[in-house]
């Protein structure tokens, strides 16, 4: 068994397998995501449990099509289940899936205290991927998937987005 | 079919599957009006929000949609109940069919729903049953944010230009008379809240009124008084809307039957 840090178990073998799945809008793998509830192995059968991030998420389906195939293609029987309890939340990001997002170009969320101030009205201090600078504002609480919000850089004028804090 | 087969009505009239209409439905139809939006909102950023609001909504719905169609059995699917039900067979709330008209109107619906809806779910994570319930858990995080954007554009607009506080007004007082159904009981809602699974909605009605007088308040909109309220959706009983946002929803399935993307 591989444990994450967000203590998802997963079967040994299962793990590469699945750590080759990626988001089908984000390039980091679905592992990172913390959208594998579940990976277990009994005989040949892989019984995989995944979760979406926003119900209305059209990513779900896809992924869930992509486990299967990955998972047929390295010789085992899927069985992909979808659950939506206990709900998805941003703290399952796994810290090596939080690198992969700001390399990519999406501000990370930070830490869920401070996205609920957010959410009250209180500001965020994000950091601009291109310049660094902290001067920046929230554009818009929706960004351009059901996950993301809105930012601008003030000083460089870049905007970004922010993978949006989900408690 | 020989003439002693009995015809049973579709969907088969289960009290859950009723209530669970009623929850779900709201949200679909509102979401659909949402849609009509999508590239054609007053900026890109609303035009983004309100396309992600609906996408979270029809989300939500499937979840419902699915554990309905599980519990009629019978083969059905989320997209029976979606796209193979008559007016009638729609347990919304009348205030969600209301036209766009303006961007006041879309607003002043969304806003006068997601207050609602926040307090439901709120109350449906205690239900007893534990799908819903699951549902409900997932379901609120989301509508957290469409309840502070909402609110936060009534703010904008009523405490904003004397035009911008004008339409927003009006958008408030045509309304408001579909402001109060959510409150109303149906049989379906009765029957769950004895077996522990529903909300009791009529407990819920004071502290959405006052949540709703303080955003009302801070955005120096004046609430209406008003002594008769619209209902009649909840129990199938709709406005002449409803028809013609069906007909262009379920066009595609009524044509094409089981057509797949």
């Amino acid at each position: 068994m591989v444990v994450l840090e967000n203590k998802v178990e997963i079967d040994k073998k299962l793990f590469p397998v699945l750590k080759a799945v990626n988001d089908p809008e984000i390039p980091v793998s679905i592992i990172d995501m913390g959208m594998v509830r579940e990976a277990v192995l009994e005989e040949n059968i892989a019984k995989v449990k995944i979760t979406p991030t926003y119900s209305g998420c059209p990513a779900t389906d896809m992924i869930a099509f992509d486990v299967k195939m990955a998972l047929e293609q390295a010789g085992f029987n899927p069985e992909v289940e979808s659950v939506i309890d206990p709900p998805w939340t941003t703290d399952w990001i796994t810290e090596e899936g939080k690198k992969a997002l700001e390399k990519f170009g999406i501000v990370a969320p930070v830490d869920a205290t401070s996205d609920k101030k957010a959410l009250m009205g209180e500001k965020h201090i994000l950091k601009c991927l291109n310049c660094g600078s902290t001067h920046t504002e929230m554009v818009s609480q929706f960004g351009s998937t059901a996950c993301k919000a809105q930012f601008r850089c003030l000083d460089c004028g870049e905007p970004f987005d922010y993978f949006k804090c989900l408690i | 079919m020989s003439n002693t087969e009995k015809i049973t009505p579709y969907p088969k009239a289960i009290d859950k599957v009723e209530f669970i209409y009623g929850i779900a439905d709201s949200s679909l139809i509102l979401a659909q009006r949402l849609s009509e939006l999508t590239g054609h909102g007053p900026t890109l950023e609303t035009d983004m929000a309100l396309t992600n609001i609906a996408l979270d909504l029809f989300g939500q719905v499937r979840s419902y949609y699915q554990y309905a169609a599980k519990l009629i059995g019978d083969n059905k699917t989320e997209d029976d109940l979606a796209f193979f039900r008559t007016e009638r067979e729609f347990k919304n709330v009348l205030l969600v069919e209301i036209p766009n008209k303006d961007f006041a109107y879309v607003i002043g619906k969304q806003f006068l729903y997601d207050q609602f809806h926040y307090l439901l779910l709120r109350e449906l994570q205690k239900s007893e049953d534990v799908t819903i319930a699951a549902i409900a858990r997932k379901s609120i995080k989301e509508t957290a944010y469409h309840k502070e954007f909402s609110s936060n554009w009534i703010k904008r607009l009523g405490d904003g230009t004397e035009e911008s506080h004008k339409r927003m007004q009006t958008a408030i007082d045509d309304l408001w008379k579909y402001s109060d159904e959510f409150f109303y009981p149906t049989a379906a809602d009765k029957k769950m809240l004895e077996e522990g699974v529903g909300v009791n909605l009529e407990e819920l009605r004071k502290e959405y009124r006052s949540n709703i007088a303080e955003v009302l308040e801070e955005a120096t909109l004046e609430i209406p008084e008003l002594e008769y309220f619209q209902k009649g959706g909840k129990d199938g009983r709709h406005t002449e809307h409803m028809g013609h946002l069906l007909s262009e929803m379920q066009y595609m399935q009524r044509t094409y039957p089981g057509m797949e993307w």
